[in-house]
């Protein structure tokens, strides 16, 4: 880590009521592999903040959003590790925080001398979150992004920096060399004279010292912290009901809107007559925008009944025939025009196998369906706009309300609130919820929260791209593959179609079919589809060569020795070969995606003819985990989200407009059908992989393949309950 | 319309409409905001309070339906200590990932062990059947498993 070659700069420490408050910043410029999960543009800078309070408390700003996955403790457990902080006595603050742009003018001056922080800027906070919001153009959350990369090069270079700061100002203060000083529990400690001092203490003399910008870092085999697992500092609050989400916004002088797009995506307002509810109790406004109409009120309930008995029509922009089986006939068709581009195009398919096997893969449009609806709440006045929302990326959407509103970056203020849930649909990529909000905001002087219904939410998704993929490959006359030929539609990620398999001859082809369907990013992106497709079709290879699926796997992993081992370690979790009771079947599916390995197996059986999920066993390799209680709670999660997808998961248009409306008709999993989950860390020493994606895509090909063992029905068209197993 | 009814154990008088469902009254009129908003057609649970101990969900729960009784959210449901055993169970196990589901989870569960206190696999899967889409499902389970067998050893101690 400390070779690490890159340009550092730092912005400065500061002294505050006797603390110290330190930010380090980086600029990652060859960081290329990172760079493409950003949607960001811009400079990579990334800053970090830590404060150090005369009673000894370390505070961590942790410039990432909380949305479930626990970055909010992992990232402060990285800075504290290299700074030898008692874990207890360590907290942490989301940043930015409120009153962001007050010390505006100052700020900037101080950033750009490099000067110490003057007094005035108080609280510290305000200062440095400031700081975070001008520089950290990658504060997005998502792409599992923010330990691989905040945590890596932000939190433990910082930590170790400010340690060698502290250990400095006891150094001088006892007068002894610094290397028989140690840093240990918040504390430094001279051993030979017995002398102590909390961080606490020394902060303010350490202040002064230069911070270095490349510290040395602990080695792995002395971590105390990480890799230990560690309770949340966003639980206890979350249990209490006291976490303010984006919903539970309250400005004052707010009103509540409930908005209705138009429900075929494209479309425009065509007639509005408000006299329809005019004099309605509680109501106050009906605004229009370009694509929607809002009922604004002092009630969720008032403006919701009122929306619906508001008169209005929408034009369909030309969709109005759309049907996913308009859809899907396209992507066929470009598939059989055979005008791809070539992804890759590796030795010669056209070979001769002593078998050929041929099949096509489809899965339908997804919706993200996070447990809170969509909802941001805004106030636009005097050429200005403040925003309140739970977003993946904070930045991104002061940068995409100042678009809309055609006003400068430095006249939004944006307030992260917690998310409930995301899964991408929070994410940069696709801001309508900023969009819609500020556009009705700015039609009204007081701040207005505009909330999704459920049905809103379901039926003007970011959702999960639909697509058909085509396979075929050769088999030699022992079953090995000799060539893989793979044909799909739209061109998500580039490498979520790369197999790990060594097969020599390979074709890769993409064809974009461009839909009207707004789309965005799903938990996992392109591997939520391409998993399913690439370990499908491997089961077939498999079961056509007449082998078992992890022995048929083996001998083509050798390239990827992380692999093998992930699929080896899960095949030994749920004694794979064995006999299993009557009516049951194991079906197995490795994928890697976000820089970790994941490897599943699902038991099931058929239940009143419908499938039926038993266990899931998980090997996992990430590299190395941070907080492993956390990360086996993230792998949970993640299967759960893709076996709900796989079992029910489907969104379909009718008439250019998605039919779902509410969790009744957009099924998901409960307590009583989620299986057993079972889950192996393997810590290869990695590169450091994602925690919240990388289990979802293996779920849903371990549970088919499992049911092909069990019924000999080949599932290639997702979700399940579509199929019949009599 | 005036309704009168008793929260958190404080005495409230509401004008609103008959047909308001508790969750707005609760949310809106009272910013009592811990309870959340899911779905509105009762197929989520996340809007879970008591009513008089039992558990409703308010998003499809008429406030005059609860008129003279005494509603516990989320923000009441704790003892002197803070928080309730289901409460301090969540914590120790970890179980809430963005938390959204969580106020409704909690009483949910909390309603279900007060009447039926160490419940079996089937009786869990019946009772519980609040979505969360964050998966915490495995955890949950285990922590009810842990409050029944708190319960089963404090009755035998
Ligand atoms: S919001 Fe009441 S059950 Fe979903
Ligand atoms: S914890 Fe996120 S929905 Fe349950």
């Amino acid at each position: 880590m400390a070779k690490f070659s890159r340009r550092k700069f730092l912005v400065g420490t500061g002294l505050v009521g006797g603390g110290i408050v330190l930010g380090i910043s980086f600029m990652p410029g060859r960081l290329a592999t990172i760079r493409k999960h950003y949607t960001v543009k811009g400079a990579e800078v990334l800053t970090t903040w830590v404060r150090i309070a005369e009673d000894n408390l370390v505070t961590v700003l942790v410039p990432h959003s909380e949305m479930g996955q626990g970055v909010h403790t992992t990232l402060p457990m990285m800075l504290a590790e290299e700074m030898e902080a008692d874990w207890d006595l360590v907290r942490m603050e989301q940043a930015p925080a409120h009153q962001l742009f007050a010390n505006d003018a100052v700020s900037k001056g101080f950033l750009l001398q490099g000067e110490r922080l003057p007094a005035i800027l108080n609280p510290p906070a305000d200062w440095a979150s400031y700081k975070l919001a001008q520089l950290l153009d990658v504060q997005t959350t998502g792409g599992s992004s923010s330990i691989r990369f905040t945590g890596e090069f932000g939190m433990r270079t910082t930590g170790a920096a400010v340690k060698e700061m502290l250990i400095r100002a006891a150094a001088d203060k006892w007068d002894v060399p610094r290397s028989e000083c140690v840093a240990r529990l918040s504390h430094i400690v001279h051993e030979k004279s017995g002398a102590k001092a909390s961080f606490g203490a020394l902060a303010e003399a350490a202040a002064a010292y230069e911070p270095n910008p490349t510290p040395t870092l602990k080695d792995k085999s002395d971590f105390t912290i990480i890799g230990t697992s560690k309770q949340r500092f966003d639980i206890p609050p979350k249990v209490r009901g006291a976490s303010v989400y984006g919903i539970d916004a309250d400005v004052p002088n707010m009103r509540i809107a409930v908005l209705k797009a138009a429900p075929v995506f494209g479309g425009t307002v065509a007639k509005m007559d408000k006299s329809s509810i005019a004099g309605r109790r509680g109501i106050e406004d009906v605004v229009q925008i370009p694509d929607a109409v809002a009922v604004i009120g002092d009630n969720y309930w008032r403006a919701h009944a009122a929306l619906a008995d508001l008169s209005v029509s929408f034009d369909a922009a030309g969709h109005g025939d759309v049907s996913s089986q308009t859809i899907f006939s396209r992507f066929r068709a470009a598939l059989d025009a055979d005008d791809a581009k070539t992804n890759i195009a590796q030795g010669d398919v056209s070979i001769d196998g002593a078998q050929t096997l041929e099949a096509d893969y489809q899965v339908p449009y997804l919706n993200h369906a996070a447990m809170e609806p969509m909802n941001c709440t805004a106030h636009v006045k005097d050429g200005k706009c403040e925003i309140w929302v739970g977003a993946q990326d904070p930045l991104a959407c002061r940068g995409h309300a100042a678009k809309v509103l055609g006003l400068s970056a430095e006249d939004v203020t944006v307030h992260p609130l917690m998310l409930g849930g995301s899964f991408g649909r929070r994410s940069g990529v696709l801001m309508d919820y900023i969009e819609r909000a500020v556009l009705i905001a700015a039609q009204v002087d007081y701040p207005v929260k505009v909330i999704w219904s459920r049905e809103e939410d379901m039926q003007q998704g970011a959702y999960r791209p639909a697509s058909i993929s085509r396979f075929k490959a050769k088999l030699d006359d022992k079953g090995a593959p000799i060539s893989w030929e793979n044909h799909y539609i739209r061109d998500e990620e580039r490498a979520a179609v790369h197999i790990p398999y060594a097969i020599e001859n390979q074709s890769i082809r993409v064809s974009e079919v461009d839909t009207h369907v707004p789309y965005g990013v799903w938990r996992s992106v392109a591997s939520s589809q391409h998993g399913f497709y690439i370990e499908s079709f491997m089961d077939e290879l498999a079961h056509a060569a007449g082998q078992d699926p992890v022995a048929y796997r083996r001998p083509l992993l050798g390239d990827n020795p992380r692999h093998l081992t992930v699929l080896d370690r899960v095949a030994d979790m749920a004694k794979w070969g064995r006999k299993l009771k009557k009516g049951r079947a194991l079906g197995v599916a490795l994928r890697e995606s976000f820089g970790t390995v994941v490897g599943q197996i699902a038991e099931v059986s058929i239940e009143d003819g419908s499938p039926r999920v038993h266990q899931i066993w998980c090997a996992a390799d990430p590299g190395d985990v941070v907080n492993p209680d956390g990360f086996i709670a993230q792998m949970e999660s993640g299967i759960i989200y893709g076996l709900t997808a796989a079992l029910y998961g489907e969104i379909t248009l009718e008439n250019g407009q998605v039919q779902q409306e509410n969790f009744p008709d957009y099924e998901m999993l409960h307590l009583a059908t989620t299986p057993d989950i079972h889950v192996d860390i393997i810590r290869s020493g990695a590169k450091l992989g994602g925690a919240g994606e990388p289990s979802t895509p293996p779920a849903a090909p371990a549970v088919t393949n499992a049911l092909f063992a069990l019924t000999g029905q080949r599932i290639r068209v997702l979700p399940l309950k579509n199929h019949d197993f009599a | 319309m005036t309704i009168k009814l008793t929260i958190n154990g404080v005495r409230h008088q509401l004008d609103v409409e008959p047909d308001m469902p508790l969750l707005w009254a609760l949310r809106d009129e009272l910013k009592l905001t811990g309870t959340k908003f899911g779905c509105g057609v009762a197929a989520c649970g996340a809007c879970t309070v008591h009513v008089d101990g039992q558990p409703v969900r308010s998003c499809s729960y008429p406030i005059d339906a609860a008129a003279n009784t005494s509603v516990t959210t989320i923000e009441g449901l704790g003892d002197a200590d803070g928080n309730n055993a289901v409460q301090r169970a969540w914590i120790e196990h970890q179980v809430p990932q963005c938390g959204y589901c969580q106020s409704g989870m909690i009483m949910a569960v909390t309603a279900l062990l007060d009447d039926n206190p160490t419940p079996s696999d089937d009786d869990i899967d019946a009772a519980i059947t609040n979505i969360c889409r964050c998966g915490t499902y495995p955890r949950v389970r285990k922590a009810i498993h842990e409050l029944a067998a708190a319960h089963k050893k404090n009755r035998k101690g």
